[in-house]
């Protein structure tokens, strides 16, 4: 009986693949080919929210853009990967996607940490990556040709985290926590060192890969009590950290960089989190005159809100197909070193504003937000308070 | 070095210890309980322990929507919310038994430790894939009862909050009614006639298949509860917040001498204090050049530390003589 099972499960198997063959190499007749565009993103686990954001975004300007590239005859496809917020598997999807010659740019990641390692991969092949999220300072400062980012910078959000602090909040002590990755602990170092230099008192500073149980270190921070906590990370640990610290009576003002930046922020803790500050290099899509039909066309499409970077992902996606188009003129099939030499020549006014890369890759002037829990509704994120606005250029690179 | 921050803190960091080590507790007891009748590991018990954590978020969560949260009587919500865990999550221990143990009793000792694990990482993305198709949503949060927040403020720098004192008390009642069902009746002596020596038992008239099955039910039981007491006292869980709790209470099981149920108490409070300690005073005593980060490193060295003078544990193995 068994055998007669396996080799029906064959004669299954067989039938199934004489299927797909045809299918699987279809002739177009008119066509050129297939252009493909990948993110990476965490599709699943605690950070999906975010992750989800940046494929949906990416999805929509696809859809909306790829007009051009099709009339030339190219078919245009999106390839989501799921990097789960994990450098490692950020990694074997990176090796996946330069093996697959039609993929010619990655829209990704949301971790900085799993950028970078995977950011090694692209530069093997010279495939264009535009990172609509990663502000850690490294991701561009190692001046790959291939990387590119549409968003601000780690080494100056926090140090619009410790001017505001210093200067609106009028903070004298902080308490710094941070989630011991590339992306938390860098912004928290660095304003760190700006609080420092500012007359702060750091009289904190915490790593932290904890998710659930915070009791034991909000104890020496209440015995403390500062007068600001500023938490380095993803608002997966922030928000049950910062619910326990209130529930525990610490009055401390909180502060964190734009990792804080998602609707699950208030869905987890509430109301204990209302009224805090973060700052950001994203900012609501209602901060962007442009970006309502944007904010419509998406809320219609996928029936829920653009999560943060959602705008920015879709922003990173029309700079990638512009910069497709661009060296497919003349008919010409465009290659992964002809789209990451053009990505650098496109000056692009998006939803989030007009982006121009400087030689390292960083959009020469990014925007940068300090903005304030508005209601403990998550569907109401979208209206959190912007406190402030700057616009900053991106540091020169570092001296090799 | 602030001595008065130090004793400030001191009985403040010494009850976050004993909760988490009543919770370790709990959940040590799947462990020892199985090892005492099976010697072996049963490495799905942290998915069981998760399981209980969302049958209780899932039961609130629908009180909440139907409005009887804010109206029932906390205590009786709190009570049926334990018992389902428990119950939901002893089922689940016995079907695991059933279904990927027992077929297996007879082979090689490596054999169902392997099916175990593969049980738990079934049961992970079980769970993760009922929960995104039921409510699209990974993280799940307890919501607050307004009782079980409130707080006592002891001195400006303790306080002890009502759910704490609920996740004590509960734990409390749970062990001794577990050492008294083990200690002082049949079912525990036959119990314990079972983990000392199952042909025999089997002799003695002893159901040994019925009585492996009561010992996942209870194991599972005591479990899910905790599960359940972990989401009250946290607040937040997902899928995977089983596995880091499930380890350190295996540890702790160890550390009293697995298959011992009094030594999984002990180890799981002995572990909780240790992970306390470790977490509120290294970056105090060290001044910031050791943080909370080290606690594990700092709890498992004095583990190894205890276990090199006492390898069977705190209060010593217990395993069945050999014919």
């Amino acid at each position: 009986m068994g055998s007669h099972f396996i080799r029906g499960v064959l004669v299954l198997c067989l039938a199934l693949a004489v299927g797909f063959v045809p299918a699987a190499s279809p002739v177009d007749a008119q066509g050129k080919g297939t252009v493909k565009i990948a993110t990476q993103s965490p599709l699943s686990g605690g950070q999906a929210a975010l992750g989800e954001g940046i494929k949906l975004g990416t999805q929509l300007a696809v859809e909306k853009f790829k007009g051009n590239l099709e009339k030339a005859g190219w078919k245009v496809e999106l390839v989501p990967f799921d990097d789960q917020a994990k450098p490692d598997v950020g990694v074997a999807n990176a090796k996946n996607i330069i093996a697959d010659k039609d993929i010619l740019g990655v829209i990704g990641h949301l971790n900085s940490g799993v950028a970078i390692p995977s950011s090694e991969v692209y530069k093997e092949v010279n495939l264009t990556m535009i990172s609509p999220a990663n502000t850690n300072p490294t991701v561009t400062d190692r001046g790959y040709a291939n990387v590119y980012r549409v968003c601000g910078r780690d080494d100056v959000q926090g140090v619009v985290g410790s001017e505001f602090a210093h200067g609106s909040l009028k903070s004298k002590t902080a308490y710094v926590i941070h989630d011991k990755t590339t992306y938390g602990q860098g912004v928290a170092e660095f304003f760190k060192a700006d609080a420092e230099k500012k007359g702060i008192k750091v009289i904190g500073f915490e790593g932290t890969e904890e998710k659930s149980n915070f009791d034991p270190i909000i104890t020496p921070i209440k015995a403390k009590n500062p007068d600001l906590i500023y938490f380095g990370g993803i608002y997966e640990q922030a928000a049950p950290f910062f619910k326990a610290a209130r529930e525990k009576g610490i009055k401390a003002k909180f502060l964190g960089p734009d990792g804080l930046d998602s609707s699950d922020l208030t869905k987890i803790a509430g109301k204990t989190v209302v009224g805090m500050h973060y700052t950001s290099v994203a900012g609501p899509v209602s901060v962007y005159p442009q970006a309502k039909q944007f904010a419509d066309e998406y809320k219609k499409k996928f029936g829920k809100n653009p999560e943060p970077f959602a705008a920015q992902a879709y922003d990173a996606t029309a700079i990638l197909l512009k910069a497709i188009e661009a060296s497919a003129k003349g008919g010409k099939a465009p290659t992964r070193d002809s789209v990451t030499a053009a990505v650098r020549d496109v000056k692009h006014t998006g939803i989030t504003g007009t982006v121009e890369f400087d030689a390292k890759g960083d959009p020469k002037k990014a925007l940068y937000f300090v903005l304030q829990v508005a209601s403990d509704n998550p569907e109401k994120w979208g209206d959190n308070k912007e406190v402030k606005r700057l616009t900053i250029a991106a540091p020169a690179a570092p001296k090799k | 070095m602030d001595f008065d921050l130090l004793v400030g803190i001191f009985p403040q960091v010494l009850l976050d210890g004993l909760i988490l080590g009543f919770m370790y507790a709990l959940i040590a007891l799947g462990y020892t309980m199985v090892y005492g009748v099976l010697e072996f590991i049963n490495f799905a018990h942290s998915e069981i322990f998760v399981v209980g954590a969302f049958v209780g978020v899932e039961i609130l969560l629908s009180l909440q929507s139907a409005g009887w949260l804010e109206r029932a009587p906390w205590i009786l919500v709190l009570l049926a919310v334990l018992l389902a865990g428990a119950v939901i999550s002893g089922l689940l221990a016995v079907t695991i038994e059933r279904v990927a143990y027992r077929p297996l009793r007879t082979a090689p000792r490596l054999i169902p430790l392997i099916s175990a694990i593969g049980v738990s990482f079934f049961l992970q993305d079980a769970v993760r894939l009922v929960e995104s198709i039921w409510r699209n949503a990974f993280n799940l949060v307890y919501p607050p009862m307004d009782v079980l927040n409130e707080r006592y403020e002891l001195t400006s720098t303790i306080d002890v909050s009502m759910k704490s004192l609920v996740v004590i008390v509960a734990a409390l009642l749970m062990l001794w009614g577990l050492h008294a069902l083990v200690n002082r009746t049949k079912i525990g002596t036959a119990i314990r006639a079972v983990a000392e020596d199952q042909a025999a038992a089997s002799l003695m008239g002893i159901n040994v298949n019925r009585i492996i099955s009561l010992t996942f039910l209870i194991g599972g039981a005591m479990g899910g509860a905790a599960g359940v007491l972990f989401g009250v006292q946290y607040g937040l869980i997902n899928p995977y917040t089983g596995f880091i709790p499930g380890l350190k209470a295996f540890t702790a099981a160890v550390l009293g001498g697995i298959g011992n149920i009094p030594g999984a108490m002990v180890g799981g409070l002995v572990l909780g204090l240790l992970e306390a300690f470790a977490a509120s005073y290294m970056s105090l005593l060290t001044g910031g050049a050791f943080g909370a980060e080290y606690k594990d490193i700092f709890a498992f060295s004095v583990l190894i530390l205890i276990l090199i003078f006492r390898p069977k544990g705190l209060l010593g193995e217990v395993v069945r003589e050999r014919a």
